[in-house]
């Protein structure tokens, strides 16, 4: 079956990354596709590099990374809430004329459409928020 | 069709569930992961109502939030089944939709 | 084989979007429209159901001057502009909250959790917010 994931809310503060990020290992597992993950309000906070939590922590932000590079999961930030929060890449920083951007390798910024296309032509969207 | 619906708040603090039950159909699939879990237990404030509602529901619960939690799977009101996130896939492949009560 | 204005037309799913929380509080009634906007785009069988303090994004006379945030109600005004007509409104929420259709700033259809029940079954994609 082919998945979509919508994350809604940033990584540490609730569960629901982690949640989300156990669901894609346990899916692919089990042979199925997560053709797309979109971040979405605070949820944009799931792809910034700069991200460095404590060493004995879950990197939540690597884990995206590495689950993305290694099953080709397409990670897309929403350009809207990406802006109210400052997730930019290097595009976003010159068009707004920031010193520099902060997303984490794999995730990409584009806008709203992508999630409404990715209930489009998944089986199912599943929503992990908080 | 048959829905999967999810709830992750507990339900000692937040209605989640309450708003869940009150529009899923009957026959639906409820899964409470996260905060929820709390939910399952038997001897809870809100275990009566959760033990009604299985007339009408199958309820499942997440057996490593649970586990995170401190929350003894043999003292789960009996009837609710403990999955995985192997078995949440499962929920959301044999059902036709899910919603997720955020 | 398809015609050409037929291969145009794509495949149309049944979208719902529940919105259960009031405006303000939290950005999830704002965050929300922008993805009932955008899904206008795409032609699919949209439907907006307002349970829960959801109801209060629907709320007449909202003025927003004293808390420095902008009012976006003025917005469900031009979704029917938008063709997205079906707009639910849960009475049970509604009651609780003191609240009855004409305290609404946009024409919806008020509903019994049955019924709204019923409709969230025959969705395809159900997105809460």
């Amino acid at each position: 079956m082919k998945f979509g994931l919508l994350v809604t809310t940033g990584p540490y503060q609730h569960q629901a990354s982690d949640t989300a990020l156990q669901y894609c290992r346990a899916a692919l597992e089990k042979g199925h596709e997560i053709m797309r993950v979109f971040f979405y309000n605070d949820g944009v906070n799931n792809g910034t590099r700069y991200t460095t939590p404590p060493q004995d922590d879950r990197n939540i932000v690597n884990a995206w990374s590495e689950l993305a590079k290694e099953h080709n999961i397409d990670l897309v930030i929403c350009v809207a809430a990406a802006q109210r929060r400052g997730i930019v890449d290097e595009g976003e920083a010159q068009r707004n004329g920031k010193d520099g951007d902060n997303i984490a390798e794999g995730f990409r910024i584009s806008g709203l459409g992508q999630l409404v296309e990715a209930g489009i032509e998944c089986d199912r969207v599943l929503t992990f928020g908080g | 069709m048959t829905m999967l619906h999810t709830v992750n708040k507990s339900p000692l603090d937040r209605n989640n569930l309450d708003s869940c039950m009150s529009m899923a159909k009957k026959g639906s699939k409820i899964l409470l992961i996260e905060d929820a879990v709390i939910g399952a237990m038997d001897n809870t404030a809100v275990a009566e109502k959760i033990k009604g509602a299985m007339n009408d529901f199958s309820f499942y619960v997440l057996g490593p939030d649970l586990q995170a939690r401190g929350l003894d799977e043999g003292k789960v009101i009996g009837g609710i089944n403990v999955v995985g996130y192997d078995g949440y896939v499962d929920l959301v492949t044999e059902t036709d939709n899910v919603q997720s009560w955020v | 084989m398809a015609e050409p204005w037929e291969e145009d037309e794509g495949p149309v799913k049944k979208f719902m979007f529940v919105n259960r929380k009031a405006p303000y509080g939290t950005i999830y009634a704002l965050e929300s429209l922008e993805v009932v906007l955008i899904s206008a785009a795409f032609d699919q069988d949209v439907s907006l159901v307002f349970t829960d303090d959801g109801v209060l994004q629907l709320k007449k006379g909202q003025t927003t001057d004293g808390i420095g945030m902008k009012n976006f109600s003025p917005t469900y005004r031009a979704l029917e502009g938008y063709d997205i007509e079906k707009l639910y409104v849960d009475k049970e929420s509604l009651d609780a909250r003191g609240l009855t259709e004409d305290d609404l700033l946009v024409d919806v259809q008020v509903m019994g959790k049955a019924e709204l029940a019923d409709l969230m079954d025959e969705q395809d994609v159900v997105m809460s917010f």
